[in-house]
């Protein structure tokens, strides 16, 4: 007889606006424990996606590096102290696929069917989401910069702006994790996810990730230049003091106003893509 | 004053471009009750489902659900009733547990009180033992007890089942069904969507037959079976001559006409008992000295069974 009997009573207060934003920072936090308890029972899974981008910034530095001439001084010269802030933004860049592929993976299991059924807060499925992965991403970017340490890479900004840098790859990454989120909320099913490597390799390589854009043919120098993935690798570029950088002058405007662009990027994705994000879920496959 | 009925629906339409996923879905469910509604694939039973859930929104009809309005007012909805999808919607990388808590803090439980809760329906569910382990695996009758446990936290006015045993091998459907008949002889109203006339028949008070997205028939298990179940005796003669010797007989023996099949052939009628009509009609066969080929009993299929309660109204499809 326990099943009803004894069952919690139903809330029937009536919601505030007050009421419900506490619930949905509640809820987002309930989503958040429940995604580290997924980590923390696949450790493997985890390192694996930690292994990625270690393999990509060994290799990138080792392989390409060693060809390529950036600061004008020499094939090789500094080319880690280029690439390792590119090598930063990049792994923000690309790891917006695995968001997008859990998303749907948990839409096509029914889960986001049971949540919408619920009385949860509905916007809880999609900040919860990205708290989670964000904490992710902060985590994949100490693994990152330890490897980078030990290959020889140092900040030359004061802490504070070293901070800040980590700080504007994050902020990056929250963008493009909510438009993962949102890819992910339309996307039919994980196969079709697959291929969200078509958007999101163009994103991270026609960048000033690994090549500087003034070396590219012009049209394409131009996107590169102002793709968000290189402004925040410019900025970043700017506020590890990384050597070389002042031999680059830069020849296009959005180059010399790196660091407000590196927020004001963000900024705009975010803005533009959390209400559609949210909007996406509540009115999933209706 | 509760409503009379938890679920009150009328001309349900739901169109998913030129298809209409439902044409007009009455349905009408008194608390306390479990409600089939029956139909093949493609029906709309999911559909149904979800509207009533607040899943999807109706593109015409209305339908109130624990008194609430599911269009107008889906989050009173939401808090009284309990969604047990056509897919298992647990968490695989979470124990038995940990998805009971977590679900149980989306309800708005504190801490503790989730924790108990989940180890009451964990006990009820009988899945104390798996308690720490992983959905990943279970049998898919123990990962439906958890989806059941995890719809049942807040004891739903009304719980949604949609195919719960479908996939499920014959251990596993006997563990849901019980779960099902002891929620609901603790009065929870449950619907429960199936393919299964058998399911429909051992779990539900009342059976709606539903295709096309249109409702058919309602009825009871017994009145349903009786509609569609009835048997039908056969028998073939050998030689075609005597054909109308048989036919007679079979008339004065079980007194209803029987109809012809195959050119005069053979012979079928309906029968409420079948067992003694096969014998009274294989015994007076024999005393007339009639060649048989073949005599026998036979059960409508579902599909059968379906074609037979839909054809008078089916609509026209042009696909
Ligand atoms: N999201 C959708 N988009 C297009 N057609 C759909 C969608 N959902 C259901 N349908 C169609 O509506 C009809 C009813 O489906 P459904 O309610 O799932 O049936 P059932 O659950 O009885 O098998 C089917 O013909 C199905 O193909
Ligand atoms: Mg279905």
């Amino acid at each position: 007889m326990t099943t009803t009997q004894s069952a919690p009573a139903v809330s029937t207060a009536p919601e505030t606006s007050g009421s419900r934003f506490i619930w949905s920072i509640r809820d987002c936090w309930t989503i958040v424990v429940q995604e580290f308890t997924h980590l923390l029972r696949q450790p493997s899974t985890f390192a694996w996606q930690i292994g990625f981008p270690v393999v990509m910034v060994l290799m990138f530095v080792y392989v390409f590096g060693s060809a390529m001439d950036v600061t004008g001084q020499g094939a090789g010269e500094g080319y880690v102290d280029f690439a390792m802030p590119g090598m930063f933004a990049m792994t923000m860049a690309l790891g917006f696929m695995d968001t997008a592929y859990a998303v749907t993976h948990n839409k096509e299991k029914g889960f986001m069917d049971r949540f919408r059924s619920m009385p949860m807060s509905s916007s809880a499925p999609v900040t919860g989401r990205a708290v989670s992965d964000v904490i992710r991403a902060a985590i994949d970017l100490v693994v990152i910069a330890g490897v980078a340490l030990l290959i020889g890479w140092r900040s030359g900004g004061s802490l504070t702006a070293t901070l800040l840098a980590f700080v504007l790859l994050l902020w990056l990454r929250l963008a493009l994790i909510l438009v993962g989120i949102y890819l992910g909320l339309c996307i039919k099913n994980t196969e079709t996810a697959g291929m969200l490597f078509a958007v999101a390799f163009p994103l991270g390589f026609i960048s000033s990730v690994f090549t500087p854009p003034e070396m590219m043919p012009g049209w394409l120098g131009a996107i590169a230049a102002w793709n968000p993935v290189s402004s925040t690798a410019t900025a970043i570029r700017e506020l590890f003091e990384t050597p070389g950088i002042q031999a680059l002058e830069p020849s296009y405007w959005i180059d010399g106003h790196a660091i407000g662009a590196a927020i004001i990027w963000p900024a705009v994705i975010i803005l533009i893509f959390l209400p559609l994000a949210v909007r996406q879920y509540r009115l999933l496959s209706r | 004053m509760p409503p009379e009925f938890v679920i009150q629906a009328s001309g349900l339409v739901k169109r998913y471009g030129e298809k209409r996923a439902l044409d007009g879905v009455d349905l009408q469910v008194p608390r306390g009750t479990v409600h089939g509604l029956l139909g093949p694939n493609g029906a709309g039973k999911t559909t149904t489902v979800r509207i009533l859930s607040t899943l999807t929104t109706p593109d015409g009809g209305q339908a109130e659900v624990a008194g609430y309005d599911v269009a107008a007012q889906p989050r009173e909805v939401r808090r009284r009733i309990g969604l047990t999808g056509q897919q298992t919607a647990v968490d695989d990388l979470l124990s038995a547990r940990q998805n009971l808590t977590m679900f149980g803090r989306l309800f708005r439980l504190d801490k503790s009180a989730a924790q108990k809760r989940a180890d009451q329906l964990l006990e009820v569910f009988g899945l104390t033992e798996a308690a720490s382990r992983t959905p990943k695996k279970f049998s898919g009758g123990m990962r439906r007890r958890l989806d059941l446990a995890a719809s049942m936290i807040l004891a739903p006015e009304v719980l949604y089942l949609d195919e719960p045993t479908t996939g499920l091998d014959p251990a596993g459907r006997r563990e849901v069904w019980e779960a099902v008949q002891n929620l609901a002889a603790e009065g929870t109203t449950v619907l429960l969507t199936t393919h299964y006339l058998d399911e429909a028949d051992k779990l539900c008070d009342r059976i709606s037959v539903i295709d096309h997205g249109m409702n058919f028939v309602e009825d009871t298990p017994a009145g349903l079976k009786q509609r569609i179940g009835q048997e039908r005796l056969e028998v073939a003669v050998a030689d075609p001559a005597e054909g109308l010797r048989l036919k007679a007989l079979l008339q004065q023996v079980l007194s209803a006409e029987p109809a012809e099949e195959d050119q005069g052939t053979k012979f079928s009628l309906l029968v409420t008992d079948g067992v003694s009509a096969l014998t009274s009609a294989a015994a007076a066969i024999s005393a007339e000295g009639i060649e048989i080929a073949d005599i026998g009993l036979r059960r409508p299929t579902l599909d059968e069974a379906f074609l037979h309660l839909t054809a008078k109204t089916a609509p026209q499809e042009t696909s």
